[in-house]
């Protein structure tokens, strides 16, 4: 007793402890995209090395790929060449390849849980920071480099120090127009960008208890913008029901003995944690980043920070955001013009997200001057989105209707801010640079506060349009 | 693997200012559109140095050569590329000293047998505002005696043992080790139940 998720999980992976004191993980579900495995399937080679448990990798390709319908062999030479080099990969290494043929192509981190493949218990690594998203479903799972996803292919194992566990306890409800978007920005602007590291954070409490599944996915996904590697929240009935009946999830008598592992898996309700934080759901409101970095965040109707009100180097550092994105210490930032509103990514790409926009959008038009892209975050979600008619919302109101990919996130594709250009995303990510134009400008928020913004063609407090 | 133990590294600094430096910006991504790491090098910190107009520390001849960066707190935050500790290595970086790091930039680097040691925010300041002060000075860092020196400036650094140990031992990389338990691992993938898809 007394254990959490992540200690369980730990020893139920630990395959020895190494002479250096790391822990040799066992990884159970590995997931590749086209990225960050090409120099890892080469290193292998040089190695002589191959892949140790093929059937326990998947692989996709979601970076590059372009979301405007564009066909093979792409007019984009480099784009191809990472095509072909995945797809000779996967090949060789008897890897299962969810490519667009198969219809079920998408971000990575939309279709592991999305096909069943993430599970409660499971040790998850890709080489990608937002690997932490699966952890809403009651799994470890963590983003690695490269020569880590080599390591994971030679040896389904990794070398790995087992972090410490912070509790985040969300209390009460939240308010109407206010979505699990915001209480992860909420979260990074209390504890800090990098208030995380050296630990995994474990989101509990009546507002994650409430939570849909496809929230908990978003909360879980920036924990990696909060420093942490590692974010989960413990499995319960709704991640069961989630689960049951999808493409790669037991079914049968199996699902039965699958819950009850399961629920074995979650922390018990004496566990002993690191530290514990406590906040109140019903005090979060619409968030809006205005700054360069996650933790650059304030409620959408309070004012951005004055640097001269800040001592040395936090003075500094807000001085050096603010200038880079235009704004004068201590303005508004609800009612600032927008040029693009970008609805996708791995943190808000899901149906419930796209549902949420379009509630917003339909029967609106979006403002003038203002490109707004809907980007599904794979092509079952676009196929669903389709079924319930939300392109025709969409378009209706004048966004682009897209296929499935990372697109805008980090415009790796042709999607990309030009110039200032000043975007109102629901990716996590506002990095300098973060949307294709070295001098591009990001305010992250909630799809329905994106959409709230297209249609208004400035940011807007979403609860005067619901 | 002894022949690659690294137990000190030693060169001329560069002090990087700022916290919460990502890897977007180490290395931007439209340089990971590439199937090798070869090349990046030289387009470590691009849009930061082309948006400092040649005022950006990569790009001053007094810190030409220079093998250890000096950072300040949460660097390599954000994406977990490796082509960001690839770049910087391949323009010439051997070791960082910062108040803290992005978690998996830290192991990324510890891969490439790049050490990351950790200062106190104040001893960063002196030590940033001595390399500023004299550029051709010689940091040492001393993973054996966990010290940082440069000139009359001396301080304990921190690392967690498994790390420096993996360092000192020359098994950073941790593949030749982890290849060496394949009973161990079929054990462990055996009895896991959703292995066998739960099948009882
Ligand atoms: S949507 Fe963005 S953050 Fe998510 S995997 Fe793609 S590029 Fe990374």
């Amino acid at each position: 007793m007394r254990q959490t998720l992540l200690d369980k999980i730990w020893a139920a992976h630990a395959v020895r402890e190494l002479a250096s004191g790391q822990t040799q993980l066992f990884i159970g579900l590995h997931l590749v995209h086209e990225v960050t495995s090409p120099q890892a399937f080469r290193m292998l080679r040089e190695r002589g090395l191959s892949v140790r448990y093929p059937g326990r990798t998947f692989a996709t390709v979601d970076h590059i790929i372009p979301t405007d319908g564009s066909e093979r062999p792409l007019l984009d030479d480099m784009a191809e060449r990472m095509f072909v080099e995945i797809e000779r990969n996967v090949g060789e290494g008897g890897i299962k390849f969810f490519d667009e043929a198969s219809g079920q192509q998408g971000i990575v981190h939309v279709i592991g849980p999305e096909l069943g493949l993430t599970q409660p218990g499971m040790t998850i690594a890709c080489g990608d920071s937002h690997t932490s998203t699966h952890g809403a479903l009651g799994a470890v799972a963590f983003g690695v480099g490269t020569s880590q996803v080599r390591d994971v292919l030679a040896t389904q194992c990794m070398a790995v120090e087992k972090p410490k566990v912070r509790r985040i306890e969300i209390t009460g409800s939240l308010g109407r127009g206010v979505y699990p978007k915001d209480v992860i920005l909420s979260i990074i602007g209390l504890l800090g960008v990098h208030g995380g590291i050296g630990y995994a954070y474990e989101y509990g409490g009546e507002v994650i208890d409430e939570m849909s599944m496809e929230g908990r996915l978003t909360v879980c996904n920036m924990s990696i913008e909060a420093g942490a590697r590692i974010g989960y929240i413990n499995p319960d009935q709704s991640t069961y029901d989630f689960v049951r009946g999808r493409p790669y999830a037991p079914a049968g008598d199996a699902f039965g003995r699958a819950v009850d592992w399961w629920s074995g898996q979650a922390s018990d309700s004496d566990a002993d944690y690191d530290d514990v934080v406590t906040m109140d759901g019903a005090a979060i409101e619409p968030m809006v980043t205005w700054g360069i970095n996650p933790g650059h965040v304030v409620g959408v109707n309070q004012n951005v920070p004055d640097p001269a009100s800040l001592d040395g180097a936090a003075g500094e550092a807000v001085a050096e955001a603010l200038e880079f994105m235009q704004l004068e210490p201590g303005a508004a930032i609800a009612g600032r013009p927008i040029d693009v509103a970008f609805i996708g990514s791995c943190t808000n790409g899901r149906i419930s997200d796209l549902q949420e926009a379009a509630a917003i959008v339909r029967g609106r038009k979006v403002a003038a001057g203002v490109k707004a892209l809907a980007v599904p975050g794979s092509q079952l979600v676009r196929d669903r989105a389709e079924e319930l008619g939300l392109d025709q919302i969409f378009l209706d109101a004048g966004f682009e209707w897209r296929g499935s990919g990372c697109s805008m996130c980090l415009a790796m594709n042709s999607d990309k801010l030009v110039g200032d250009q000043l975007s109102a995303s629901s990716s996590n990510r506002n990095f300098k640079g973060r949307q294709g134009s070295p001098t591009g400008r990001t305010l992250l928020m909630s799809p329905a506060m994106v959409a709230a913004a297209a249609v208004a063609g400035e940011v807007t407090d979403v609860r005067t349009l619901l | 693997m002894t022949d690659s133990a690294i137990t000190r590294v030693a060169g001329r600094g560069l002090p990087l200012r700022g916290n919460d430096i990502d890897t977007d910006r180490i290395i931007p991504a439209r340089y990971l559109r590439a199937v090798t790491f070869d090349g990046l090098g030289e387009h470590a910190f691009e849009d930061d140095r082309e948006q400092a107009n040649g005022a950006h520390p990569f790009d001053d001849p007094r810190f030409a050569g220079a093998a250890i960066l000096v950072v300040n707190n949460n660097f390599g935050s954000g994406s977990s590329r490796e082509h960001a500790p690839q770049a910087l290595m391949r323009w010439g970086v051997r070791a960082l000293i910062g108040q803290s790091f992005g978690e998996i930039f830290f192991g990324n680097s510890l891969t490439l047998g790049i050490p990351c040691v950790v200062l106190a925010e104040s001893e960063i300041v002196q030590l940033q505002d001595a390399v500023a002060a004299e550029p051709t000075a010689e940091i040492t860092i001393d993973l054996e005696e966990r010290a940082v020196t440069l000139g009359d400036l001396s301080f304990s650094l921190q690392i967690p043992d498994p790390v420096r140990d993996s360092l000192l031992s020359g098994r950073w990389d941790a593949l030749g080790e982890l290849l060496g338990a394949p009973d161990e691992t079929a054990a462990v993938h055996d009895r896991l139940p959703y292995v066998s898809g739960f099948s009882g």
